[in-house]
């Protein structure tokens, strides 16, 4: 009962029901609660479990409507890599990832120090024009950009959507400005005090401090570019030698004409690197999520 | 003496305080200069390319366009046939797949501030759609919906319901399936609730509990409007992100058609089957890559420049903590 109404070693807020019930009443909303709760858990893995059985069929089977593999098929994935040039595609897509995230965090992080904790007319609109940026449809200025990139002769390779980083992203910088805010300025007077620049500062005193937020747009920028498909789509589609796994992923449907269950595992090799780094960074990442909501 | 010195002694003042402001300039310039150099390459220089394009007409992509005043727009709002089309299925996102998601999310984290045991097991299970690449989980529900032999309409036969929808293949049911898509990736919404609900003050619901509140009185009057802020965001973002929809579309409408999406031929499947998932970004996407429609493309992106600048203001104006707290 106790147990019930006042949870001694949880957070208070969690604590949503502080009316007293009767022990059986309590009971029955336990069920019901974790009976919901197993369904969305359901919904939400079925897909997932579905590729992943999908991905050991038989390419017949997995025209079919059943659920579990009838023989396990595990070289599906070396078929797969002998079909496609998986490697090349994996190579492309790390390349644009950590690319764009390096040159993404060289010029955002300054950006972000400047509207953050930098005093400059025009600082505002400035901010103002980034938040603009970010929540624009990309769609809005591709043509111009496109001919333009066709223009320097880059069309058919990722360097469209690696360079640009170099210059900032918005996302990147509102997201960084947002976490340096918040870091008190009694710390960047003491480095002054101290004779530090605002380099200097940046680099020994903000950096250090705003490491979940870096750690957090790194995460967001490596997602978005492992799972863009418009950006490759516009820029790589008539050559496949540059094309990331998204993109293939989408693609090779009809090329070679694949079955769904090399489809399901190509997708699952696209999954898997994803994964592996949310589960070991997955405290910056949700911190990350939260910072872009609440704000607001 | 004291009025010369000072005399003196003002220009020179004068002159280090200068001196400290072009310093400061520069270091300033030092922080700024890739981001505002990035703000005029990617942002301004196109946006007049592409007004300037879209009071153009080309022949085809890369040739010098002809003047053609406001005829795009012309065609835009009271000609094209197809626009109407496009124009309707965005909206039909906006409405019904912005507030699905919302309440999907919102659901999602109201059910996990209940769960005292195994709530970050569920939490996690809850955020991992998120995860999967887009373009795998629109394979993935395309695969799940197959008409017939998909694992769904499979189930629904179980129960009785032999003739399942055709789900992706059907001009009624494609929008609504690419909503349940939408519904199962709501990850970042969720743990955006989850903080503004955890966040919401303990003794408000115990001052409602005092007075009597059953738990829909303590939802209407103690958890939503101290929510009401994020709420707001998170419908306006989630409205801008409606506004640019093309990597579901475009995937799922080319999987249920069975063509892929390779080369020039790529945006032959938009919209599959019968224009119904035709987003406002694609038929400009077509319009300007595969018609070689390039002014009329651009007076498309200018409207949809338009559109979206009036909700960013909404957001701006409503959320003004958004920009403030800058030191």
């Amino acid at each position: 009962m106790t147990a019930v109404t006042a949870p001694p070693a949880a957070p208070a807020r969690r604590d949503l029901a502080p009316a007293p019930r009767r022990r059986r009443e309590s009971t029955l909303f336990f069920v019901a609660r974790h009976s919901i709760a197993i369904a969305v858990a359901i919904c939400a893995l079925a897909p997932i479990v579905l590729v992943v059985l999908t991905s050991f069929m038989s390419a017949d089977q997995s025209l079919t409507s059943d659920f579990w593999p009838h023989t396990w098929h595990f070289d599906n994935y070396a078929e797969v890599f002998r079909k496609l040039p998986m490697g090349r595609f994996l190579l492309n897509t790390l390349m644009y990832s950590v690319l764009a995230t390096v040159f993404m965090l060289l010029s955002s992080i300054p950006a972000a120090y400047g509207l953050a904790k930098l005093r400059w007319r025009g600082r505002n609109l400035t901010f103002v024009v980034i938040i603009c940026m970010m929540l624009l449809p990309a769609q809005i200025t591709t043509i111009p950009l496109y001919l333009w990139w066709v223009k320097f002769g880059m069309n058919g390779t990722l360097w469209p959507l690696i360079l640009p980083n170099l210059l900032g992203d918005a996302f990147s910088i509102f997201l960084l400005r947002q976490f340096m805010v918040t870091i008190p300025q009694e710390y960047l007077d003491a480095a002054k005090v101290d004779g530090a620049g605002e380099w200097r500062t940046l680099l020994r005193v903000v950096i250090p401090m705003a490491r979940p937020g870096i750690a957090a747009v790194s995460l967001f920028m490596f997602f978005s570019t492992w799972n863009d498909y418009y950006g490759p789509y516009l820029y790589t589609s008539q050559n496949d030698k540059a094309w990331t796994l998204s993109y293939a992923l989408a693609s090779f449907r009809g090329l070679h004409n694949v079955e769904w269950n090399y489809v399901m595992a190509a997708a699952v090799i696209t999954v898997i690197p994803v994964m592996v780094l949310f589960f070991f960074a997955q405290k910056a990442f949700v911190q990350g999520v939260t910072l872009t909501g609440v704000k607001g | 003496m004291t009025t010369q010195s000072a005399v003196v002694a003002r220009p020179g003042t004068a002159r280090v305080r200068r001196r400290r402001r072009i310093r400061h300039s520069l270091t300033v310039l030092s922080f700024m200069a890739p981001a505002l150099l990035g703000i005029l390459i990617f942002l301004v220089f196109p946006l007049f390319t592409a007004v300037n394009s879209s009071l153009h007409q080309f022949g085809q992509l890369n040739s010098p366009g002809v003047w053609y005043g406001l005829g795009n727009y012309k065609y835009l709002f009271t000609q094209d046939p197809f626009i109407r089309n496009a124009a309707w299925n965005t909206l039909w996102f906006v409405v019904i797949m912005v507030p699905a998601q919302i309440l999907t999310g919102l659901s999602a984290a109201a059910l996990l501030t209940k769960m005292r045991k195994g709530s970050s097991i569920y939490r996690t299970i809850f955020y991992l759609p998120a995860l999967v690449p887009t373009v795998a989980g629109a394979l993935a529900f395309v695969y799940l919906l197959k008409p017939q032999v998909g694992l769904v309409d499979h189930l629904l036969k179980l129960v009785g319901i032999d003739n399942g929808p055709l789900w992706f293949n059907s001009p009624h049911w494609s929008k609504p399936s690419l909503t349940l898509l939408a519904m199962w990736g709501i990850g970042n919404t969720m743990v955006i609730f989850l903080a503004a609900l955890l966040d919401v003050p303990i003794s408000l619901y115990e001052a409602a509990a005092i007075d009597g509140a059953g738990p829909w009185q303590r939802f209407r009057h103690v958890t939503l409007p101290s929510i009401s802020p994020v709420l707001l965001f998170t419908a306006i973002t989630g409205i801008i992100a409606t506004l640019s929809y093309f990597t579901e579309a475009a995937v799922a409408a080319s999987a249920a058609s069975g063509q892929a999406t390779v080369g020039g031929g790529a945006s032959g499947s938009f919209g599959y089957p019968n224009e119904s998932t035709l987003s406002y970004p694609l038929y400009l996407y077509q319009a300007g890559f595969s018609q070689d429609r390039l002014g009329y493309a651009n007076a498309m992106a200018v409207v949809l420049f338009v559109v979206t600048f009036l909700v960013i203001l909404v957001l701006l104006k409503r959320s003004k903590s958004f920009t403030e707290g800058a030191s």
